[in-house]
């Protein structure tokens, strides 16, 4: 693995690798000293264009975990605020001679250019609203620690479909570690065609007993100006996963920040069958696995071919 | 071809295509010829080797095709405001590589094309830079922003050929009334982007399940086709003339023939990357190649562009050429500039794609690629004895790969960039005058 740009480009070989080598860090996290030597003297640039709790903070923490330098950039207070284009932005920092870069960008494809235009290996921690590979690596690790394993089991994820990265990244996940994805939500917010992607679409909870887990988006306020849905109460009431919608057998998911009472109502958060906790501690032991993966796995840094990253076309006027 | 249209004054031509293979669908003529041009005119189709050698040029074209150089009604040119991404003199270049004796230069530069004295002034900087005749319109709504007409009379005096706000829809329903009402007044042709502004949003990409894939928003094909389905409905009641460029979803294609059924006068053009690609190319995000407005549809959206193309519904192919600089492309997908160049390759990539596998014919290729002259009121490019010479000719059997030798364009935002095609333009000749010769074809000795 050269970069970590997408989930659709990981087979279930690599990703169970990923989540192999991230529980023997949880075994390291369980020790006094949290810390080891594997990256020391290499240098890991995070660079976020969007803000970010979660994935920022744990990429940096694992990094540290790793031993490896860290040079966090953002782009408010930065000379992106400047003005400065994506590719030259990348082309400076390139100058540090980093192992890896891990960027968040508000487009979608952002990570696809920046391991065009650098050497380093590159992690994406979200690009646009196409895809966020190590929430869904993480999500995965959550869920194969409760259930064993996803073959086989029921998954919906419930919300704000047509917004969410997280949604798409984990529905290729989960159907590519086996479970059967449904996507739920008003038809304002689940984008035209998502089937293609193999997975069924509800609009409403009707059947939601059916699910093993119910991975719950992040509902964001703003929709409600773009009429995607005509209030937050209304979305609420038919589509909040609530203690009465929700079955003591189901497992609950969500990526946070949680709007509580909009997707989520408070009781859930806290039930015994949330995982949401779980997840953000599956977060520092995924990242640094998939550091681990990109930059010690790999013994030496392997010459440049020539011709790589090149955009190959493929024929023109082949039906799809 | 017209007063309208401008070109540098060169030597008239006077060559002999000898032994080409000459194709004129709509003058009858489909046979081995010599063609002689003499003084910018074909003088003659003569039988193989019956001319007697004269001091002119005289060019082996054993094996080779001539056709009448193809028309091109939606280029953009850059002029004025954007000369870094294209000129006159670079536009025109690439469109005489291309096989092209014409093209008609949109009217969204910076700023717009809204007045007489703009118009004027890019006919004279015409008649010292293009290498191929160029014609200019005008737009139809002052400054591109969709609320007051355009002294739209006083700028055909000035010699617009017509109107467009292409880049922009007319988004009002009542200024595209208005300024079909007024059409009657001055003429001149009213081209139209066709969309829904409001429907398109903040798009990027055809509305489908590879925009569902990949998380962009997406332009949904009833954003034009309803479009076209209102203006279509307006010319019908004020009796305008429309042009409706770009088509490219088959909802399109379908109103534009219930139109013409109506008797409504409308014509409408494709882009040879809507003819070639779907949208699943652009999973690779790659904007330099496939971000474009309209954007590449669904292969049953391509495949109605083909049948719509072969039933006469589409009147002619446009390359709707669009230079755009590297720091335009070289940006996420969603941030890109839209637009792709396409005049130096049209007819090279049709051959490819649709001629060679049989998906249509060579003359159909050869029929449209010339059809963008006569919906704007001018004279269709014709090998006919007596007529201007306007002469592409190509060999079907070249291969060579897109950007390998650089481009005649200033920009290289190709969707052909470094795709292999089959066939090419070795000379065009434009309005009388020789306006290109590929650089590697060695004149009298090409087999």
């Amino acid at each position: 693995m050269r970069h970590l740009l997408s989930i659709e480009q990981l087979s279930r070989a690599e990703i169970e690798a990923i989540l192999e080598r991230a529980e023997s860090f949880a075994e390291v996290g369980r020790r006094d000293i949290k810390k080891v030597p594997t990256l020391r003297g290499r240098t890991i640039v995070t660079l976020f264009y969007e803000s970010s709790t979660r994935t920022g903070s744990s990429f940096e923490l694992a990094a540290k975990r790793l031993s490896a330098d860290l040079v966090s950039v953002k782009a408010a207070g930065s000379s992106v605020d400047k003005g400065e284009s994506l590719k030259d932005t990348v082309s400076t920092l390139s100058a540090y001679d980093p192992a890896a870069i891990v960027i968040r960008h508000p487009y979608a494809g952002a990570a696809q250019l920046v391991a065009d235009w650098t050497e380093a290996a590159v992690v994406n921690a979200g690009d646009g609203k196409h895809e966020h590979p190590s929430q869904a690596l993480l999500d995965v690790f959550t869920l194969r620690r409760r259930l064993d394993s996803l073959e086989g089991r029921r998954i919906w994820i419930v919300g704000d479909v047509l917004h969410s990265r997280v949604a798409r990244s984990n529905l290729i996940a989960f159907r590519e570690m086996g479970a059967e994805v449904t996507v739920c939500g008003p038809p304002t917010l689940i984008p035209r065609g998502i089937e293609a992607l193999g997975c069924q679409v509800a609009h409403s909870l009707d059947r939601l007993d059916e699910a093993d887990v119910v991975y719950a988006l992040r509902m964001q306020r703003e929709r409600m100006g773009e009429s995607f849905v005509p209030s937050l109460r209304e979305y609420a009431m038919r589509f909040q996963i609530d203690s009465r919608r929700l079955g003591p057998r189901q497992l609950l998911m969500h990526p946070g920040p949680v709007n509580r009472g909009v997707e989520l109502s408070g009781e859930v958060i806290d039930s015994p069958q949330s995982l949401i906790k779980e997840q953000v501690a599956a977060g520092l032991v995924v990242r640094m696995a998939i550091l681990y993966e990109l930059l010690a796995a790999r013994s030496e840094r392997p010459a440049p071919v020539a011709g790589e990253g090149a955009v190959q076309p493929t024929p023109i006027g082949q039906p799809a | 071809m017209s007063d309208a249209l401008e070109m540098r004054a060169g030597e008239p031509a006077d060559l002999i295509l000898r032994g080409a293979s000459v194709l004129d669908p709509v003058a009858g003529i489909d046979g081995v010829h010599d063609v002689v041009i003499r003084d910018g005119r074909i003088t003659e189709l003569a039988p193989p080797d019956s001319v007697e050698e004269e001091a002119v040029e005289s060019i082996d074209a054993t094996g080779l095709h001539a056709f009448p150089a193809f028309f091109d009604p939606h280029v953009h040119l850059r002029a004025p405001g954007q000369e870094h991404k294209e000129d006159i003199e670079t536009g025109t270049r690439a469109a005489a590589a291309g096989g092209f004796c014409g093209v008609l230069a949109m009217a969204n530069t910076s700023p717009p094309v809204s007045d007489a004295g703009d118009v004027a002034a890019l006919r004279e900087r015409a008649r010292t830079e293009a290498s191929v005749p160029v014609g200019f319109l005008a737009t139809v709504t002052r400054g591109m922003e969709g609320r007051e007409l355009t002294e739209m009379a006083e700028l055909r005096d000035a010699g617009a050929v017509g109107f467009s706000d292409d880049g922009l829809p007319i988004a009002s329903a009542r200024v595209m009334r208005r300024a079909l009402q007024y059409q009657r007044l001055c003429g001149g042709t009213i081209a139209l982007h066709e969309e829904d502004p409001q429907l398109s949003g903040e798009g990027v990409m055809h509305e489908g399940p590879v925009s569902a894939a990949l998380g962009l928003a997406g332009i949904p094909s009833v954003s034009e086709s309803t479009t076209i389905a209102r203006d279509a409905a307006l010319a019908a009641y004020e009796g305008g003339r429309i042009h409706v460029q770009h088509l490219s979803a088959a909802e399109s294609v379908e109103a534009v023939r219930a139109a013409k059924e109506a008797g409504v006068e409308i014509s409408c053009e494709a882009s040879p990357h809507h003819l070639c690609l779907t949208d699943e190319e652009v999973r690779g995000l790659d904007a330099g190649r496939t971000k474009m407005n309209p954007p590449l549809r669904a292969e049953a959206d391509r495949q109605a562009l083909i049948a719509g193309l072969r039933d006469g519904t589409i009147d002619c192919i446009a390359t709707d050429h669009a230079p755009h600089a590297p720091e335009d492309k070289e940006v996420p997908f969603e941030q890109a500039a839209m637009g792709v160049t396409g005049l130096e390759t049209a007819f090279a990539a049709l051959h490819t794609e649709l001629v060679l596998p049989g998906t249509i014919d060579l003359a159909l290729l050869v029929e449209r690629l010339a059809g963008g002259a006569e919906p704007f009121g001018l004279e269709r490019p014709s090998l006919a004895p007596g007529a201007a010479a306007n002469v592409a000719l190509c060999d079907l059997g070249a291969e060579w790969t897109v950007g390998e030798e650089g481009y005649e364009s200033r920009s290289h935002n190709s969707w052909c960039a470094g795709r292999k095609l089959t066939g090419r333009v070795l000379i065009t000749v434009a309005a009388g005058q020789v306006a290109y010769r590929l650089r590697s074809f060695s004149l009298g000795v090409a087999a």
